[in-house]
């Protein structure tokens, strides 16, 4: 059974975008991010609030199209589409955008975009590794702090800082502690419910707000699991999903294996625990704090990124899983090349099923990709 | 008892009787324009020539991509567990299927027991599979089936598209072009095994390597391909089979 309070969360579509017009005609700045490398709490110090911008819909690719290559990945082009076309009502009330060098075809997508509105590009290292890494990304955000501070005509105070830090790791706390009740078997919630959450509390205005809900949802799940009420029974297949990012329109992958019967309950990508697992360091400079734990972010546009398989081993003890999916977008290099290594190590160190599954936000293959996720869960 | 294998794929449904130990009535004919109503009539043909009473039939199990159109079947399995099942029924020494049908190919690696250990399935596009056979047969002018002897002995031109589409453009340049018939036919076959042995090599053949599905019956792609990957290719008068009879070994279990 589904908990009653889903209907709260999904609420937040109609809710967010109203409270998002009703800021910003109120004087609010809104700093719109693309990605988990975004220091949230540089824009929260500026009294700013923050939005994920992470195109997660098939609808306006087509326009994007007329202006990027075909053979790009969908998330890029989503993004890009949406800003093209002023679909999306984030994108339209954001006053400045942060973005950052993560992959090739997202910075060169940046330059296009920033022609639209004010951007801001952090120059993201390529490794998390070395000192000259960690200083390199320290100044990055003490250029992005600059920016802002410009733009909006604040300052942001070592003191305000510490305490966006702590407003953040209350969040990312409240959203651990929900995906760690799917740690459970059988697990209390579907793993679309999780996705759900987490991607339309990223449009959430105010932050208090949305930790009280999560709050909330954690607490009524607790008291479905006292009573013996879980998503799936004890039989389902529970699977990792690891990969690219998603979101609502980007569903399918995970909405197919849980249709198929199995119950998805880790998710790796950074729309789900990839961000939540490192918190900021609340006793040391906020800078260096930011830096550090933003650099950690185990993505695949790391060199290298041996940090995504100690993530997959600890959540996959952790969860019992019985499988993992990697999903990687079409012409995602950096997650496509990285599965192979990712399925070596699944197998031979982690001895679990693995399936690959290489796609779009097209429903064109949706067929033969049930096919595949049957027959993967067949074999389990 | 008795139990029924049925594989409806995008160009042939298939379906085979099982008596627990031997296959003892088949029947395949084209899946036309609707899986489902080609399913029930292949099912009634099916008993009707193999005078088997409906009461005698324990179970009923449905693959291929038309599986979720069938009503009367008690489980659905995918091809690619039948694929396994069946191969392993036929000789349980096999431990590769490469199954090529009308519009997907697909890689299997077995275990002892029949057991999917790893598998791989190609895109979403026709490329490499029995449809992008017959669309170049149909711009050659011959059948499908006329391939294999056609290209037997010619040098194989070089055929570079992998689309169905590119490549049935490129076939008509190389005809204007004056290319022979036979090293078109062979170059296609040519092309069409080396996107299965990329597919092949990612997951690796070990042998026995069996070859299923409708492509399977072309000679001449088979012992390119066996050449290309270095190991002998069975197949069997069943291979098109293969699928449907998963499925009813499956099913006789259940």
């Amino acid at each position: 059974m589904r908990p009653a309070i889903m209907e709260e969360v999904e609420a937040l579509r109609g809710i967010n975008s109203v409270k998002i017009k009703e800021a910003s005609e109120a004087g609010k700045k809104v700093v719109g991010m693309y990605c988990v490398f975004s220091p949230q709490e540089i824009a929260l110090a500026a009294d700013a609030i923050t939005v994920t911008l992470c195109g997660t819909k098939q609808e306006p690719i087509e326009d994007a199209e007329k202006e990027l290559p075909r053979n790009l990945c969908p998330l890029i082009k989503s993004s890009y589409g949406f800003a093209v076309t002023g679909k999306c009502p984030y994108f339209h009330f954001s006053d400045v955008l942060l973005a950052e060098t993560t992959c090739d075809g997202k910075k060169k997508m940046y330059e296009l975009m920033g022609k639209i509105k004010p951007m801001h590009i952090m120059n993201l290292p390529q490794t998390a590794q070395g000192e000259e890494a960690l200083e390199l990304w320290k100044n990055e955000m003490i250029r992005f702090k600059g920016f802002l501070e410009k733009q909006f005509n604040v300052e942001i105070t070592d003191e305000k800082l510490k305490s966006a830090i702590k407003l953040m790791n209350r969040e990312r706390s409240a959203m651990k502690r929900l995906h760690k009740l799917n740690a459970h078997k059988p697990a209390p919630m579907t793993g679309m419910d999780m996705m759900l959450s987490q991607w339309l509390k990223g449009f959430n205005v105010d932050k208090e707000a949305g930790i009280e809900l999560i709050e909330r949802v954690i607490n009524e799940v607790e008291e479905q699991m006292s009573k013996g009420i879980y998503a799936f029974d004890e039989k389902a297949p529970r699977i990792l999903l690891t990969g690219c990012p998603i979101g609502s329109g980007s569903e399918k992958v995970l909405k197919i294996l849980e249709e198929s019967g199995a119950s998805v309950v880790a998710l790796e990508n950074c729309t789900g625990y990839k961000g939540l697992d490192v918190m900021v360091d609340e006793d040391i400079d906020p800078i260096t704090a930011l830096a550090q734990k933003y650099l950690s972010t185990p993505c695949s546009c790391m060199s290298n990124n041996n940090g995504r398989l100690d993530l997959i081993e600890r959540l996959a003890k952790e969860y019992q899983v019985d499988g993992v999916v990697d999903l990687t977008w079409q012409a995602c290099h950096t997650y496509n090349i990285e599965s192979f290594t990712v399925k070596n190590f699944v197998k031979d160190k982690l001895n679990l099923p693995f399936l690959q599954i290489e796609t779009d936000y097209s429903d064109s293959d949706a067929g033969q990709i049930k096919t595949r996720v049957e027959a993967f869960i067949e074999t389990i | 008892m008795y139990s029924i294998g049925i594989d409806v794929g995008s160009v042939a449904a298939k379906a085979v009787i099982f008596d627990g130990k031997n296959v003892i009535a088949k029947k395949m004919i084209p899946t036309g324009w609707s899986p489902k109503e080609s399913g029930i009539a292949l099912y009634n043909s099916l008993l009707e020539h193999s005078k088997i009473d409906k009461n005698n039939i324990r179970m009923i199990v449905g693959t291929g991509y038309g599986r979720i159109a069938l009503p009367f079947i008690d489980h659905k399995v995918t091809e690619i567990t039948c694929h396994g099942k069946g191969a392993h029924y036929l000789d349980a020494d096999i431990r590769t299927v490469i199954d090529i049908g009308g519009q997907d190919s697909k890689v299997i690696r077995l275990d002892e027991d029949g057991n999917i250990k790893d598998f791989l399935m190609n895109d979403k596009c026709a490329a490499g599979t029995g449809r992008f056979l017959q669309v170049m047969a149909h711009a050659l002018e011959i059948d499908v089936s006329q391939l294999s002897d056609i290209g037997r002995g010619a040098e194989p031109q070089n055929i570079n598209s992998m689309c169905t589409v590119f490549a049935e453009s490129e076939v008509i340049s190389l005809m204007a072009s004056g290319a022979s018939k036979e090293s078109i036919a062979a170059g296609l076959l040519q092309s069409i095994c080396k996107k299965t042995y990329s597919l092949v090599s990612r997951v690796g053949a070990e042998s026995k390597v069996f070859f299923s599905g409708g492509v399977s019956k072309n000679l001449l792609l088979r012992e390119y391909l066996s050449e290309k990957l270095g190991v002998e290719i069975i197949t069997s008068e069943q291979s098109q089979f293969l699928g449907a009879i998963g499925a009813a070994v499956i099913g006789f279990k259940k």
